[in-house]
């Protein structure tokens, strides 16, 4: 489903070339739910922006259900944007003053749907905020705002969600709703979802980790596949990987 | 994305910040409202004026003395008394085709007295050709007659406004009054011709012509023969230039004239003619002057619409991230300033309109009344001129959204 091959994203600042990502080749098939890691300035950022569109690459090729995204035009990449992809942000990203159900309902204007509203209100109450349709983003909690920006995720029935460090501004306990949200999400509804995080325990809750650092792939293993497991609370514990150590070590220094 | 769901976007977003839109708003506003009412006040202007000269009779032709050339310098236009008496007579009894009627006048100043009243006023020496020539009507009472003329009698015709300020709205007719101390006869009140301008129609006092060249006149004009000025109706419109060569043919035989005429004839249409133009300019000056106010009030949008940008930089990145294309920030951007400047628009036609209310309604200049025309086209003139404000203006900050980089925009703190 997103196929990545020898991808290069250099930045030029000033005299100096920064490669963010070196030459990285991924393949990660629909279904799955992967979580890129990595220290900051790693690339993942970046890795993340490309599978997106809402980057594209120097060099090299990325396929998204076959299609070539690194040729694609503008209004392309958005309609990619639109249909095939959610994101979730670790900032929510919700519009502000714009109450909960006309936040979900703006991806469907831009599909050009017209009977929005049904489809929004079902989006909301799905992930659990049937009583909060008209709240404005400040006067929800951050895991409630964290719950609309998923809503707003799902409403166009996209295939791949993409989330950004997306428990990294809430505490514990919202964090760890947030993920149960995304495991049903996962099992229940088969969406491949991409995942960037430097916390070793929601990496441990993925099927698959991907590290990155300086721009390259340097581990990838699989965790088993989390929609044969029925709870969340037992994956919490971390994986015992070498590599996850050192990268968490990274992420703490 | 249609129209309709942009301009609803547009409105909420403009609704998140009431104030600001508003006072950007307000630009526009006052822009459209000054064209609206500027332009209205011109053409008010306009048609009074038109009015007046056509409230003067149809057809009609003016000939006046020409100017005295002495020495090389000319002085103005009937400074020279060439025009006699003679000539209006001979005129209407040459048997011109072209030419109806003849109606001579002599205007002098001179100060009415009637009991404790005073009145100074032009005094205008006619005969009987002049009340229809100039399109006067006797309210009551009756005109000047060739009798009156022959005679040199001492009576007077006097203008409505006349009545109230000497007679304090009494009736007039066969009172005496004193017209530089000789006395007059009131023998009728002419019909209220409304206007102004050019000194007011509705203030002279009429008299026989004979009467005012031997009994008011002072000086060497005493006893003389002159006139101030022949109106002549030509017998249809289609006429009138064969009636002015007639004319000039005659009285420059009667003048024997060889070069230069002593004697200028202009036709309404001429009067009309220069009116127009001097009113035109004056509309398209209070036009223009108004015009730099909208554009102000454009720039204003724009300033406002780039902070908006700046402002909701953010917002631009969230939507791109979720399938806004290119085309959909320009066209929310520039909604968003076009809303601004045709609901401005709208409102500054409605207060343009009230503003050309109030001002017809205040009297301006004693009897003047200028009825400001807010026509049609001015009010589609101001809110097209609005719209292209908005679209101009707004096209910048609306192309500077779009082209955003949605990363970039995202991480914009």
């Amino acid at each position: 489903m997103i196929e990545l091959e020898n991808v290069y994203k250099i930045y030029r600042m000033g005299d100096s070339e920064v490669h963010a990502l070196d030459g990285v080749s991924l393949k990660i098939e629909a279904g799955e739910w992967v979580a890129i890691v990595g220290p900051s300035g790693s690339g993942k950022s970046t890795l993340m922006n490309v599978i997106g569109c809402l980057d594209q690459p120097t060099a090299g090729s990325y396929k998204l259900d076959g299609v070539e995204v690194a040729r694609m035009n503008d209004r392309d990449l958005a309609r990619v944007r639109n249909r095939k992809i959610g994101f979730v942000f670790q900032t929510f990203n919700l519009l502000p003053r714009t109450t909960a159900l006309a936040n979900v309902e703006l991806p469907l204007i831009y599909a050009g749907v017209r009977d929005r509203r049904p489809r929004a209100v079902e989006a909301l109450e799905r992930v659990g905020l049937g009583d909060r349709l008209h709240h404005k983003p400040n006067e929800l909690s951050g895991g409630q705002q964290q719950r609309v920006a998923i809503a707003r995720a799902l409403v166009t029935n996209p295939a791949i969600i993409l989330a950004d460090e997306p428990t990294g501004n809430l505490d514990s306990k919202s964090g760890a709703e947030i993920m149960e949200l995304f495991h049903q999400m996962h099992t229940q509804q088969g969406l491949t979802i991409v995942m960037v995080t430097h916390d070793p325990d929601i990496a441990a809750q993925c099927e698959r980790v991907i590290h990155i650092r300086d721009g390259k792939i340097i581990g990838d293993e699989h965790n088993g596949d989390r929609r044969k497991v029925p709870g969340i609370a037992e994956q919490m514990k971390p994986s015992d990987s070498v590599i996850l150590e050192s990268v968490a070590a990274g992420a703490t220094r | 994305m249609t129209i309709i769901e942009s301009i609803r976007i547009a409105l909420r977003s403009l609704s998140a910040n009431k104030l600001r839109s508003a006072l950007t708003m307000l630009g526009i506003i006052i822009g459209v409202a000054a064209v609206i009412s500027l332009m209205g006040i011109g053409r008010g202007a306009q048609q009074a004026i038109d009015r007046q000269i056509n409230s003067m009779g149809t057809n009609l032709i003016f000939v006046s003395p020409g100017s005295i050339n002495q020495g090389g310098v000319r002085s103005g236009q009937g400074t020279a008394q060439t025009l006699t008496y003679d000539d209006a007579v001979a005129l209407a009894t040459s048997g011109l085709s072209a030419v109806a009627a003849v109606a001579p006048e002599v205007r002098t100043f001179g100060q009415a007295v009637y009991m404790g009243n005073n009145v100074n006023t032009q005094i205008v020496g006619v005969t009987p050709e002049y009340e229809t020539v100039r399109n006067y009507r006797v309210q009551s009472g009756e005109f000047i007659s060739a009798g009156n003329v022959t005679a040199r009698s001492t009576v007077a015709v006097v203008g409505a406004n006349i009545v109230t300020t000497l007679f304090n709205g009494e009736d007039p007719i066969g009172q005496t009054i004193r017209i530089n101390n000789v006395g007059f006869k009131v023998i009728g009140v002419l019909e209220a011709k409304g206007g102004g301008g050019f000194g007011n129609q509705d203030d002279q006092i009429l008299v026989p012509l004979t009467t005012v060249n031997t009994r008011l006149q002072r000086g060497n004009f005493r006893g003389s023969n002159l006139v101030s000025q022949i109106s002549v109706q030509a017998t249809d419109a289609s006429q009138m230039d064969l009636a002015i060569q007639q004319i000039s043919e005659v009285l420059r035989e009667r003048h024997k004239i060889r070069f230069e005429d002593d004697f200028t004839v202009r036709s309404q249409q001429d009067l009309l003619e220069t009116a127009t133009q001097v009113t035109g300019i004056l509309t398209l000056f209070l036009g223009g002057v108004a015009g730099i106010s909208l554009l102000v009030g454009g720039i204003g949008i724009m300033n406002i619409m780039l902070v908006s940008v700046t402002e909701r930089t953010r917002e631009i990145g969230i939507r791109k991230a979720i399938g806004a294309t290119r085309g959909n920030i320009l066209a929310q951007f520039l909604t968003e300033a076009m809303v601004l400047s045709v609901f401005g628009g709208f409102i500054g036609v409605g207060l343009g309109a009230v503003m050309a209310r109030v001002i017809s309604a205040a009297p301006l200049g004693g009897t003047l009344v200028l009825n400001s025309v807010v026509g049609l086209d001015s009010v589609l003139l101001a809110t097209i001129f609005a719209t292209a404000v908005g679209l101009f203006f707004g096209i910048y900050p609306a192309y500077r959204a779009a082209s955003l980089n949605p990363i970039d925009a995202l991480r914009y703190e």
